[in-house]
């Protein structure tokens, strides 16, 4: 099947089977291997990109449901190489040690802060239950994302 | 002095992992690349009557299809041998582990046949037409279980399913001091198997170049050198100079990617049948039912105790599980690495233990994080807090009175192991200030009175770390020395490459190891790489787990330098024209000077260009700077912890709220706070995830029910408080940096402390023992039961 969709600002079209996950998508047609796959029941978030407004599991999306979408990744989250504010916070913050969970954390909090400077513990833990992480134990990406939020100050 | 050592240094590998540039094995393409998969065996244990992959071959876009056999027989003088063991206990049985399984499959997940495909959605295609005839064998399961008559054998050669049996200390005098003790407390139980979930599935991608006749192997190893040996010697064959293993960035650990796999060995081989790469990427679901698991003990223990509290001695006998094959290190965990730490932080006058190893149809079972150290901390723990629950004393109190005192160090233990130094006194003084015990223990009463159900838990445990002196090593079963190497190789700019046998899966040693160099000569973080996990890069290297990192890695990496600031001292002495016993080697300028003239100095960079233009040298001197150490220490370190955690148990539910948790550790000496800290804390998450939630559950007949991340419970977010840490640092006494393992002592701990805070809160109900997890269900039942007017 033909589709067509914006992925980090350019347009891209492919001839995908119907049954292709978005993220094997975006990692094997487009070379964007920022975007891990951590499990295959959709639980870990680790696959997390935004399909318009949406925080989405790219696992549980097939290429075709997002024809005529607007899709960012990992990749497109930095402007002119510039760290984005949430990813910043993440450095400063120590929210990663092995890397593998952290594109989709990053995505998933950046949505979580879009609106909500002010996060609390809390919201940030019930936030991100979505999203595992083997690693940190969660308390300095909690830390990262409070202070993203803040940096990024309620704006995408 | 120094300027990066102890500081919080922002971890310089970090970007590449926030923008999506990580460099896994899973993102790895190689021009005409293939992809493969493994038809897995459905059943625990069955007799493969027949394989026909016919209809897999004729699939459009199918490669080739190989099984079992063809991996034995195999192909042009090229064939796979069976996976080796690599710890040797004595009389071990290790009976033979094929990577694709050719008579009997042994666990669920058995690999059957191995498809090659352009595609991988084609290659699970095909995996689908592969008719296998498999004849039903009874499963066990259990490891104590497994040794009795009526159990199957997973091996022929393997009688009663045993694998090894390992005792240490005198069983006769810890008889007679329980014989002679006020009271004997006596448990049985479980510590139930885990599954370790790294974050990122194993992958394995290999190239074959019958050039050069050599192979190249991308694998998501902790130790690709360690994989690169098995492989030489047993697995492939090929001559280990002709091998290259790669282990780029790995996306944690844990332990499980310690060992070689089967899928090691197999896409090598297919990769060179078909003449093209190959990759193979696990799915979640693969990982569940291949990665070696952990834990998984069944355990008798009786401690004694007089009326005054202080224990007299430890019997302890242990049913380890090993799975369906011996995995690389398998029967190291439930021995040199377990029963010798069942001393504790304690002065247990005598102690006895064994394990029984033994053969199941299950997932095999070797290293998880801790690693036998988790095992133990949680047997002594238990049996400490039910002694204390005994005589009527507060579990701090009982501990205290038994402590290892900090003027005992070196601490000789009935159980083999020399500690090198500790404060406990310290750490428990601080432990109590910190989680504010005695506030704690005043609310509890509180909320008792009120007949809610609060319960404060505590542990302070010890953990091997660092392992290992590799005599020590060899002479408790390891199959070669577990030192480690580093080498430091400056530019004629003076920038350095730093190439270290440690390998880094989440530690952060880009970061860590920089620091020890930067300020080893002082020079900017910035000047230094640290590169690893690359066989044909870095000298040799024996790798990372055991926490061993800096102490080993780093340690090496100290020596290096030391050479090396030997050598632009004899430079500088030469050129300023000055004694060598008169060079000042200032390590925060990096400069050398002449003692009394400052004026008489060169820089480091200066130094390292003079070192190549190799025309004014001291008359013998070669020119260059390059050093390597194969660092071999003499002692594990002895990192220690005391955690306190509280949980109140909803009596209607069951569900424990774990609603504070503090942690003191002393890990020696620091070289990056911000980094430690993240150890601990991510470590205490995973030991908490094994009281509560998290449980590799087999049925009888070999299914494993928690395998994918729906059923298996990982620790999320949501279900934490903020934990507080501190710490105390008492150096280890004998390695350069006094540092001390770091990577595991959180996980040893909180399994302890939140299944210790668990039961205090059940205590009242007359509720003795609960096996982890401790799940809302589990509880639930028990106050049930209680209620009903006994335990479970």
């Amino acid at each position: 099947m033909e589709v067509s969709m914006t992925v980090n600002g350019k347009g891209v079209s492919a001839d995908v089977e119907p049954r292709v996950l978005l993220v094997d998508f975006v990692r094997n047609n487009l070379g964007l291997t920022g975007t891990s796959i951590g499990c295959d029941t959709s639980q870990c978030g680790a696959c997390t990109v935004h399909m318009d407004a949406m925080a989405v599991k790219s696992c549980t999306v097939l290429a075709v449901q997002a024809d005529g979408s607007d899709i960012t990744t990992i990749e497109g989250l930095t402007t002119n190489g510039q760290l984005h504010p949430m990813q910043q916070a993440f450095w400063d913050a120590h929210g990663l040690q092995c890397g593998f969970c952290t594109p989709g954390m990053i995505m998933a909090s950046v949505k979580l802060a879009h609106g909500h400077p002010n996060l609390t513990d809390e919201e940030v833990r019930h936030g991100l239950e979505g999203n595992f992480c083997r690693c940190t134990g969660y308390q300095n990406i909690v830390k990262a994302v409070k202070a993203g939020a803040a940096s990024m100050g309620g704006q995408s | 002095m120094s300027r990066y050592m102890g500081t919080s240094v922002k971890r310089v590998e970090d970007p590449r992992f926030l923008r999506g540039q990580g460099k896994y094995v899973a993102n790895l393409t190689l021009p005409n690349m293939a992809h493969a998969a493994v038809k897995r065996s459905p059943l625990a244990h069955a007799t493969i009557t027949s394989i026909d992959t016919s209809r897999a071959e004729a699939l459009e876009g199918v490669i080739a299809v190989y099984t079992g056999k063809d991996l034995l027989e195999g192909t042009g003088g090229f064939k796979c041998g069976s996976l080796p063991c690599g710890w040797q206990v004595p009389d071990l049985n290790t009976p033979p582990h094929n990577p694709l399984a050719v008579d009997k499959v042994r666990h669920v997940g058995d690999g059957i046949a191995v498809v090659v495909a352009e595609s991988p959605y084609i290659a699970e295609d095909a995996l689908e037409l592969i008719d296998v005839e498999l004849d039903p064998l009874p499963a066990v399961v259990d490891a104590r279980a497994a040794m009795s008559d009526e159990s199957p054998l997973v091996h022929e050669s393997a009688e009663k399913n045993v694998s090894f049996h390992w005792p240490l200390g005198d069983e006769d005098a810890v008889n007679e001091a329980l014989s002679n003790s006020d009271h004997v407390v006596e448990l049985e139980f479980v510590n139930q198997r885990l599954i370790a979930n790294a974050m990122e599935p194993r992958a394995t991608a290999a190239e074959w170049d019958p050039a050069m006749e050599s192979l190249t192997l991308w694998t998501t190893s902790q130790n690709p050198h360690t994989i690169r040996l098995l492989l030489g010697a047993f697995t492939l064959g090929i001559p280990e100079h002709k091998i290259r293993v790669i282990s780029p960035d790995v996306g944690g650990g844990f332990g499980s990617k310690i060992f070689h796999y089967p899928e090691e060995v197999i896409i090598p081989f297919v990769a060179r049948a078909v003449g093209r790469p190959v990759k193979w990427v696990a799915s979640r679901s693969e990982s569940y039912i291949t990665d070696a698991q952990g834990r998984d003990h069944v355990t008798k223990a009786k401690l004694g105790f007089n009326e005054d509290g202080t224990m007299t001695g430890l019997h302890v006998t242990t049913w380890a599980n090993m799975g369906a094959y011996l995995s690389t290190f398998a029967p190291l965990i439930p021995t040199a690495l377990y029963i010798t730490l069942f001393a504790g932080v304690y002065k247990t006058p005598v102690i006895f233990g064994e394990a029984y190893g033994t053969f199941t149809n299950t997932v095999s079972v070797d290293a998880y994080r801790g690693a036998g150290r988790p095992e133990a901390s949680y047997m002594i723990e238990t049996m400490v807090d039910l002694a204390a629950r005994k005589l009527d004393m507060d579990p701090v109190e009982f501990r205290r009175k038994n402590l290892i005192q900090a003027d005992e160090f070196p601490y000789q233990t009935p159980v083999a192991l020399v500690y090198d130094s500790g404060n406990y006194q310290a750490l428990f003084d601080k432990i109590e200030e910190l989680s504010d015990y005695d506030a704690l223990r005043k609310e509890q009463e509180a909320a008792r009175a009120e007949g809610r159900l609060v319960g404060v838990g505590f542990a302070s445990c010890i953990e091997a770390s660092g392992p290992a002196p590799s005599a020590a090593a060899v002479g408790l079963g390891a199959a070669i020395g577990l030192f480690e190497s580093g080498a430091i190789r400056v530019h004629p700019t003076g920038k350095v490459t730093v190439l270290t046998g440690s390998h880094s899966h989440g530690q952060g040693h880009e970061t860590t190891f920089a620091q020890i160099v930067a300020d080893g000569f002082g020079i900017d973080i910035e000047d230094i790489d640290v590169v690893h996990g690359d066989t044909d890069r870095v000298q040799y290297g024996v790798g990372t787990y055991g926490s061993r990192s800096a102490a080993l890695g780093g340690s090496a990496l100290v020596k290096s330098a030391e050479k090396i600031r030997e050598k632009l001292k004899k430079i500088a002495a030469h050129q300023l024209e000055a004694s060598v016993e008169d060079m000042v080697y200032d390590q925060d300028e990096g400069t050398i000077s002449v003692a009394g003239s400052p004026d008489a100095v060169k820089t480091f960079a200066e130094l390292a260009f003079a070192s190549i233009v190799a025309d004014n040298l001291p008359e013998g001197m070669e020119p260059g700077l390059e050093e390597m150490t194969f660092y071999d220490p003499s002692n594990f370190t002895f990192p220690a912890s005391a955690h306190v955690a509280k949980v109140e148990i909803d009596p209607k539910t069951g569900e424990v709220d774990l609603q504070s948790y503090a942690a003191v550790d002393d890990v020696g000496n620091v070289i990056n706070p911000m980094i430690v800290e993240g150890q601990i804390l991510g470590g205490i998450v995973q030991g908490v995830g094994q009281a509560l939630w998290e449980h590799g559950i087999y049925d009888e007949e070999g299914q494993l029910l928690s395998g994918s991340m729906l059923s298996y419970a990982m620790p999320r977010a949501d279900r934490f408080p903020s934990i507080a840490v501190d710490r105390i640092e008492t150096p280890s006494p004998h390695n350069p940096l006094g540092v001390k393992g770091a990577g595991e002592m959180g996980t040893i701990a909180a399994t302890a402390a939140v299944s210790s805070a668990v039961l205090d809160a059940l205590a009242p109900l007359g509720i003795t023992h609960l096996n982890m997890p401790l799940t809302a269900e589990k509880i639930h039942r028990a106050i049930a039961a209680a209620g009903n007017g006994g335990g479970e």
